[in-house]
């Protein structure tokens, strides 16, 4: 729903705002050869939103824009590594922002598994038309978040800006631990019905 | 390996939030390297995660600060060492294959055949992980065959991945690479199935620690 100020605010910006193939396109390029200007566009892009998005997750201005400042660097180096067949750029971008702060926070690396190690099982081979679905998932799942029960958006909502826990959301909204994992399963399998997806 | 019990979605999604400990962590990540659904399921969790920072409303730009804030990033490039170029990504080392998948390796140092056992008693034995957070107890169990999980008390999580043979509980049989979640509401007594040994990853929260030598002696005696 985009309200009226919305959409004067849109008319007024003089710069476009890239679209997700843009961005992904950007991504790309940085990783193929770090192109300083594809860089920018994602810069510009995203830097703010992961500065409001590190501010949500607790910590003061200075220091949510260094978070943001190490994120971007983080993807300046590891663009190589984007896949976008397994992806959207802002899931990946997500993911990075994820692991700065923890590595800042926790003091620790955030335990991963790793896709090259001889003991990890990999995924079985994509048919043809998963690769082509690929591209289509991150336009379902959008529609699908959309159209979410409330509660079940806002409780995602709620975990992925404030960085906490299940139980802590119980406390936080003073709900019974086992409807917050109710609700949690709820929205992840409405989500995975809507991808087709009965794993 | 066929796995039949895997991660739940609430614990998937604190691990793809960020918000689960380093003593979770390693299970649920090392569930992750033998398990290509749940690691679906996970991409699934990261992209709802792309979204909700995609959808984050800016307030209106002050460009000054933007300029700013990109300029300090220019110069940082600059100013940093030539990029290490992201090494290639190496195959799969044929030959030697490891039992122990990784995060999980890493922190034993080693193979299964490399760890220092320590005994519990009636014939089974453990290895304590370390991690940074004391409050979260992470190691491994060997259970001898057809034998019961010794020391069975645990208040708050449980997490239990199998590496290894397999146990039985009121919840199934659990095999290789299986994942079970129990809370102190469950009453479980976990029996590895005879014919072969089950090593598997324990997490816990850590028993409470008391100062006085007398009180944890009694501690077993008052089951805390």
């Amino acid at each position: 729903m985009i309200s009226a100020r919305g959409r004067v605010r849109k008319l007024e910006k003089t710069v476009k705002e890239p679209d997700k193939d843009e961005l992904s396109a950007c991504l790309l390029a940085v990783g193929a050869g770090k192109d300083i200007q594809a860089f920018e566009v994602l810069f510009r892009h995203f830097g703010p939103k992961i500065r409001a998005f590190m501010l949500k997750r607790g910590g003061n201005r200075q220091q949510a824009e260094e978070l943001m400042q190490e994120t971007m660097m983080m993807i300046w180096n590891k663009a190589a590594l984007f896949d976008p067949a397994r992806g959207s750029v802002s899931s990946w971008i997500f993911t990075v922002a994820r692991n700065v702060r923890i590595d800042a926070f926790r003091k620790t690396n955030r335990p991963e598994f790793d896709p090259n190690d001889p003991a990890f099982v990999p995924d079985p081979e994509p048919a043809a038309d998963d690769v082509y679905e690929a591209g289509q998932e991150a336009e379902r799942l959008r529609g699908a978040l959309v159209k979410l029960p409330p509660e079940q958006a806002d409780l995602l909502r709620l975990s992925f800006y404030e960085e906490i826990s299940h139980s802590a959301i119980a406390e936080r909204m003073n709900l019974p631990l086992g409807t917050v994992k109710s609700r949690i399963r709820l929205a992840f399998s409405r989500l995975r019905d809507i991808l087709g997806d009965a794993a | 390996m066929k796995i039949t019990h895997h991660i739940s979605d609430e614990l998937l999604f604190d691990y793809a939030n960020g918000a689960l400990e380093e003593g979770w962590s390693i299970a649920v990540a090392t569930h992750l390297a033998l398990c290509p659904s749940c690691r679906k399921r996970l991409a699934t969790m990261e992209a709802a995660g792309g979204m909700a920072l995609e959808a984050i409303e800016i307030e209106p730009a002050n460009t000054s600060t933007e300029e700013f804030s990109w300029e300090a990033m220019r110069a940082r490039i600059d100013n940093a060492a030539p990029a290490v170029p992201v090494p290639a990504r190496p195959k799969h080392t044929a030959g030697r294959a490891a039992s122990l998948p990784e995060p999980l390796r890493s922190y034993i140092g080693g193979d299964v055949d490399a760890v220092k056992w320590k005994p519990l008693g009636l014939g089974a034995y453990h290895y304590p992980i370390k991690t940074s957070d004391e409050d979260i107890s992470v190691r491994l169990l060997r259970i001898p065959a057809g034998k019961p999980v010794p020391e069975h008390t645990h208040g708050g999580r449980e997490l239990t991945l199998v590496l290894k043979g397999s146990f039985s509980d009121i919840s199934g049989r659990f095999g290789p690479g299986d994942f079970e979640e129990t809370d102190e509401s469950v009453d479980h007594q976990p029996i590895a199935d005879p014919g072969e040994d089950c090593i598997c990853l324990a997490v816990t929260d850590a028993p409470l620690k008391f100062k006085s030598r007398i009180v944890r002696m009694i501690q077993p005696l008052l089951g805390i």
